[in-house]
C-alpha cells in the first residue's frame, strides 16, 4: 500500500476542504491548542500525529463540534468548511455533524442491530423513502466499511456481539452511510490487532475516493501508510505540516526529526 | 455471678491474653521483628481471639439453651395443677424471682428459704416488692423450689465453663506462639468467620420471618378454606365468628391504588432523570438531586397526612358534589386517587433517583458516537440512551411497584377502610396492607381465623413482591450485558 505517488498528490493540491485560521482550545486555564493554521485538501487523508497530550484529538473534535458537548472548553479563531464558518452562529452543530461524520477511538456500536446501528444516521436524516432504499443504503455503507461479506447473514444480530476490529468496521460504515463530506477518525485502529489494523487501513484508502479524511494516530508506520499529508503536533502547536512523504524523510523541524526517529514523545 | 461479671472477665483474660502472646512472640526472637511469620499484634489478637472466642460463643449458646432445660424439669411438677400450664410456669418463675430476692434484700436466709411453706408466703413476699396473684399452692412452691435449683447450679456451672474455657485456651494459645506460628493466618481465618455469620444472621432472619409466615398461614388455612381466602368477593370481618374473608377486594385496592401511583411517578420520575442526567447543568444537577431526594427522606406518615388534610378536599372540590366539574364521582375525601396520587410523589424520587444513576452509567461513547452523527440531543435520548438504559429503568419501576405494594400509612390515611371491588378511582377502597393493621390492631384472640388472615396476607404480598422483584432482576440481568 505504497501511496506515495507525489504526482498525483500535486494535482489536487489547491482542492481545500477545510481552512482553519487562528484556532485556540482552551480546558478551563489549560491553553490545549496554540493558534494553528491548516488547510485539509478535499479527497485526501491527513494524519495528526504528535505525542500523547499534544492536542491533536482536540484538534479533530473542534472540525465537528464534538468539543461543545464538554462545557470547559472554549474555542476561538475560524474554521471554514467550504467557505462557511462552521463557528458561525447560524451554523447548527448538527446539521454539521451529519456533514462531518466521526469515529472514534474505541468501538462504540450502539446495543441494537448491525442493520439498526447502520441505518440510524439515514433514518434520523430522512434519507431513505421506503423500506428498499434503506437496504440500499446499509448494504451500500457495509460494504464501503468492507464488512459487508462479514455480516450480511446477521443483520439483525446485536453489533456488540461483533468483534472489536468488526465492529470498529460497522461503526466506519455507519459514519459513510449518512453520506458525509468529511471523515475525522481518532486513533480508529488503537484497540484493533493488526489484521483488523490492517483491514482498517485498507479500507480508508478506500474511503478517499469520496471522502477527505482526517485521521489522528500514535503509529507513525500507520500515518505514512495510509496518508497523503501530515501534521505534527507537539505540546499544543502545529509544529509541521506538509506532504507526508517530506515529513517522514525530510522533517524541517528539528522536533519533528526528534518526535519520527524516536527519540522525543 | 452474673452474665454481665462473666463477660467481663473473659475480655480481661481474653486482654491479658493480648499483652503475654504479643510479649513473648516478641521475646522469641530478641526484639527482631523481622524473624517472626505476621506482626507482634497478630499474635496478640489470635491469642485473644482464642481466649474470648469459644467461651463467649459458650455463654450465649448456654443462656439460650438453659431456659429450656430448666423448663423441661420444672413443668412435669406442675401438670396436676389444672390451669394453662404457660400461667402456672409464669407463677412459678415469679414465685422463685420473689424468693431470691428476699434472700438478696436480707429478709431470708438461704437456710429458710429452703423451709419455706406455702401459708402465708405471699404476704411474706409482697414485703420484699414481689406481688403473687394467687396463694401459694404446695406444688408450685415445690416446682419453684426445684426452678432455684437448677438456675442456681446452672449460673455456677456457667461461670465456671465460660471462665475456664477463657483461662484454659488462653493459656493453650499463648502455649503456641513461636516465630514459626501463622498468627497472620488464623486471625483471617477467624474474620472470615466473623464474615459469615454475619451473613448467616441476615439469611437466618429471612428465613425465620418466612417460615413464621408460613406456619402460620397453614394454620389459618385449617380454621378458614383456602379456596374462599383466594377467591372471596367479600371481605366482611366478625370477631363473634362467621366471617367472610376473602382477598379479593384487598388485592384489588392495592393494585388500583398502586397502578396510579405508577402512572404517576413513573412519567414524572424519569422525565426528571432524564433532564438532570442530560440536560441539567452540573450547578443545576447539583442542588436539584439532593432536593429531589429530600422528598424520599419524609416519613410515609406525613404523606399520609398530606393525603388526607389536603389533596383529599382538593379532590372533593372538584369531583365531588357541588364541585368545579360538578359530577358526584367523588363520596369523600379518602378515595383511591387521593392515596394513589399522593403515594406516586412518594415514589417519584424513588424512580428518578434508580433512573438518573442507569442513564449516567450508559457510556458517554454511545452519546458521542450518536452526536458524531448528527443526531441531536433528544434524538440521543431517545433512541439511544433510553433502549440502552430501559433493563434498568424496567427494574426501577418494578421496584417502585413492589415499593408501592407494601406501602400502609399513606392507604390508611388517603384511601379509606372500605374493603369493595370498584373501578371507580374516586371510591374509598382498602388494601391488603391496611387490613393487616386492622386485624392485628383490635383486641382479636390471636389463634382466631379474623387474626390469623393478616399472616395469610402478608404471605400473599410477600409473594407478589417477590415475584416483582424477581422478575426485576430477571430483566436487569437479561438485557445488561448489551451494552457491555
Amino acid at each position: 500500500m505504497n501511496d506515495m505517488r507525489l504526482g498525483d498528490r500535486a494535482k489536487q493540491m489547491d482542492d481545500t476542504k477545510i481552512r482553519a485560521r487562528g484556532v485556540n482550545v482552551f480546558y478551563g486555564d489549560n491553553h490545549a491548542i496554540k493558534d494553528v493554521d491548516v488547510d485539509i485538501a478535499d479527497r485526501m487523508v491527513t494524519a495528526f500525529i504528535g505525542p500523547s497530550g499534544c492536542g491533536k484529538s482536540t484538534f479533530l473534535r473542534c472540525l465537528n463540534r464534538m468539543n461543545d458537548t464538554i462545557s470547559a472548553c472554549k474555542i476561538t479563531g475560524e474554521i471554514k468548511i467550504d467557505d462557511q464558518n462552521i463557528y458561525d452562529s447560524r451554523v447548527d452543530p448538527v446539521q454539521l455533524r451529519a456533514k462531518v461524520g466521526m469515529v472514534f477511538q474505541k468501538p462504540n456500536p450502539f446495543p441494537k442491530s448491525i442493520y439498526d446501528n447502520v441505518a440510524y444516521g439515514p433514518r434520523i436524516h430522512g434519507l431513505a423513502k421506503n423500506r428498499k432504499e434503506m437496504d440500499e443504503i446499509v448494504e451500500r455503507a457495509l460494504r464501503r466499511g468492507a464488512i459487508w461479506n462479514e455480516v450480511k447473514d446477521r443483520l439483525h444480530a446485536p453489533a456488540t456481539g461483533l468483534s472489536g476490529g468488526q465492529q470498529q468496521r460497522i461503526c466506519i460504515a455507519r459514519a459513510v452511510a449518512t453520506e458525509p463530506e468529511v471523515l475525522l477518525m481518532d486513533e480508529p485502529c488503537s484497540a484493533l490487532d493488526p489484521i483488523a489494523t490492517a483491514q482498517v487501513e485498507e479500507l480508508i484508502d478506500e474511503l478517499r475516493q469520496n471522502f477527505s479524511v482526517v485521521i489522528v494516530t500514535h503509529s507513525m508506520q500507520q500515518a505514512a501508510r495510509v496518508s497523503q499529508r501530515t501534521a505534527f503536533f507537539h505540546l499544543g502547536d502545529l509544529v509541521e505540516y506538509g506532504e507526508t512523504g517530506t515529513i517522514f524523510t525530510n522533517p524541517e523541524d528539528s522536533r519533528t526529526e526528534s518526535y519520527i526517529s524516536g527519540r522525543i514523545g | 455471678m452474673s452474665t454481665f461479671w462473666i463477660v467481663l472477665v473473659v475480655l480481661a483474660v481474653a486482654a491479658l491474653c493480648f499483652v503475654l502472646a504479643r510479649r513473648r512472640a516478641l521475646s522469641a526472637v530478641d526484639g527482631d521483628q523481622r524473624h517472626l511469620h505476621s506482626r507482634p499484634n497478630y499474635y496478640g489478637f489470635s491469642a485473644a481471639l482464642w481466649a474470648a472466642g469459644p467461651a463467649l460463643i459458650v455463654l450465649a449458646l448456654w443462656l439460650a439453651l438453659q431456659p429450656l432445660v430448666v423448663d423441661r424439669s420444672v413443668r412435669p411438677l406442675v401438670l396436676e395443677e389444672d390451669r394453662n400450664a404457660a400461667l402456672v410456669m409464669s407463677d412459678v418463675t415469679r414465685l422463685a424471682g420473689g424468693i431470691d430476692r428476699a434472700i438478696a434484700m436480707g429478709g431470708l436466709t438461704a437456710q429458710e428459704a429452703r423451709g419455706l411453706t406455702a401459708d402465708g408466703l405471699r404476704d411474706r413476699l409482697s414485703d420484699f416488692g414481689t406481688a403473687l396473684a394467687s396463694e401459694v399452692s404446695p406444688g408450685v412452691l415445690e416446682a419453684a423450689q426445684r426452678y432455684r435449683t437448677i438456675e442456681g447450679r446452672g449460673a455456677l456451672l456457667r461461670s465456671i465453663l465460660t471462665i475456664g474455657l477463657a483461662v484454659g485456651l488462653g493459656a493453650f494459645a499463648l502455649w503456641r506462639v513461636a516465630p514459626g506460628f501463622r498468627a497472620r493466618t488464623s486471625v483471617e481465618r477467624a474474620i472470615l468467620g466473623a464474615l459469615i455469620a454475619a451473613a448467616c444472621v441476615a439469611i437466618g432472619t429471612t428465613i425465620g420471618i418466612v417460615l413464621s409466615l408460613i406456619f402460620n398461614t397453614i394454620k389459618f388455612f385449617g380454621l378458614y378454606p383456602a379456596a374462599d381466602f383466594l377467591f372471596g368477593t367479600t371481605w366482611a370481618p366478625s370477631f363473634g365468628g362467621g366471617s367472610s374473608l376473602g382477598i379479593l377486594p384487598l388485592l384489588w385496592g392495592t393494585l388500583y391504588i398502586s397502578l396510579i401511583a405508577l402512572l404517576v411517578a413513573v412519567p414524572i420520575g424519569l422525565l426528571a432523570a432524564i433532564y438532570l442526567s442530560e440536560y441539567a447543568h452540573r450547578t443545576v444537577r447539583a442542588w436539584a438531586k439532593p432536593m429531589l431526594e429530600v422528598l424520599a427522606g419524609i416519613p410515609t406518615i406525613v404523606y399520609g397526612l398530606f393525603a388526607l388534610l389536603t389533596v383529599g378536599p382538593l379532590l372533593m372540590d372538584v369531583f365531588g358534589p357541588g364541585g368545579a366539574l360538578g359530577v358526584r364521582w367523588m363520596g369523600g375525601g379518602t378515595s383511591v386517587m387521593t392515596a394513589g396520587l399522593v403515594m406516586g410523589i412518594m415514589l417519584i424520587p424513588f424512580v428518578s433517583s434508580l433512573s438518573d444513576d442507569i442513564i449516567n452509567a450508559v457510556p458517554q461513547s454511545m452519546r458521542d458516537g450518536s452526536l458524531g452523527l448528527g443526531a441531536t440531543q433528544s434524538e440521543t435520548v431517545k433512541q439511544v440512551i433510553l433502549p440502552a438504559a430501559l433493563p434498568g429503568i424496567v427494574g426501577a419501576v418494578l421496584l417502585a411497584a413492589s415499593r408501592a405494594i407494601g406501602e400502609t400509612m399513606i392507604v390508611v390515611l388517603g384511601a379509606g377502610a372500605a374493603a369493595r371491588l370498584d373501578l371507580n378511582p374516586f371510591e374509598a377502597m382498602t388494601t391488603v396492607t391496611a387490613k393487616i393493621v386492622s386485624q392485628l390492631t383490635g383486641d382479636a384472640d390471636f389463634s382466631s381465623p379474623e387474626a390469623l388472615v393478616a399472616f395469610a396476607l402478608g404471605m400473599t404480598l410477600f409473594v407478589i413482591t417477590l415475584i416483582l422483584n424477581v422478575f426485576a432482576l430477571w430483566i436487569v440481568r437479561r438485557y445488561r450485558e448489551q451494552y457491555e
